[in-house]
């Protein structure tokens, strides 16, 4: 499934929007960013509530597919700016990352 | 082997929020390189990890980065504190960060650990009150 796909079927709120059509495989979640490092696969969605600019460089290291904010968090004009710059495709959400992954789960492949 | 790319980055000590650019370019410049894509992953993470330490532990220090054609090699330089007990500070976990550092989502004690993960070989020579030298080592 494409990122684009995922957003639209979770009803994610856009932030950034740079690679629509990557594929997704897997989900990691966490908010401590070694951890994350350390456990998320490439191309896995990350559901996260961490919100600072650091988010971004480990989105880019890890090689995540997308970022998912969720319970609402969004991200200073400055952070987004950086988004954009490195390429990475970033959502919001208001539903928690228990719902968000349960909504995963529940996708068709 | 002769090497084939140098690249050096100083690290500054005082902008946590740019921490981390020299990893991103590295990054970038590996993928210019053609170099497969696994191996980018564990080149830039494990020298996040250690810029991050060396912004968040030490005020700063440098990067260089050599890449050969059987191996990319690491080596982070700082004038820090040093670490006073290396083998506590591999351990899962373990750490000394503040709190401000831990609000911003580090600080869980998994960057050497993670930095030791993705390389084939790490070494840490550590100076107390001198500083740090960490060398890692990724065979293509
Ligand atoms: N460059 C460094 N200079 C001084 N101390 C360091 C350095 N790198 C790591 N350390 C020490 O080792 C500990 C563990 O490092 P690490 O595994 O990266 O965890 P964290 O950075 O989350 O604390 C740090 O908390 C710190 O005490
Ligand atoms: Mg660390």
């Amino acid at each position: 499934m494409t990122v684009e796909a995922l957003a639209n079927a979770l009803e994610l709120s856009a932030l950034v929007v740079a690679e629509p059509e990557r594929e997704i495989d897997g989900v990691y979640i966490g908010d401590l960013l070694s951890w994350v490092m350390g456990r998320a696969k490439s191309d896995n969605v990350w559901i996260t509530i961490m919100s600072n600019i650091n988010v971004i460089a480990v989105a880019t290291l890890a090689d995540v597919s997308c970022v998912i904010l969720a319970e609402g968090v969004s991200l200073d004009e400055e952070t987004l700016a950086v988004a954009r710059a490195k390429g990475v495709n970033l959502y919001t959400s208001p539903k928690t990352a228990y719902q968000l992954a349960a909504a995963i789960a529940a996708l068709p492949v | 082997m002769s090497e084939v790319v140098k690249l050096h980055f100083d690290v500054d000590g005082e902008d946590f929020t740019s921490a981390g650019q020299a990893s991103v370019q590295v990054k970038k410049i590996l993928r210019q390189l053609g170099i497969n894509p696994e191996i980018i992953r564990k080149v830039s993470i494990a020298m996040y990890e250690g810029e991050i330490n060396m912004v968040i532990h030490a005020g700063g220090g440098y990067a260089d980065i050599l890449i050969y054609e059987d191996r990319i090699e690491i080596h982070l330089v700082d004038h820090g504190p040093g670490i006073a007990n290396v083998e506590m500070a591999m351990r899962e976990g373990w750490s000394t960060a503040p709190d401000n550092i831990r609000s911003l989502g580090f600080g869980a004690g998994m960057g050497l650990p993670n930095m030791k993960r993705y390389t084939d070989d790490m070494k840490i020579d550590s100076a107390l009150g001198e500083g740090t030298r960490i060398t890692m080592r990724i065979n293509l």
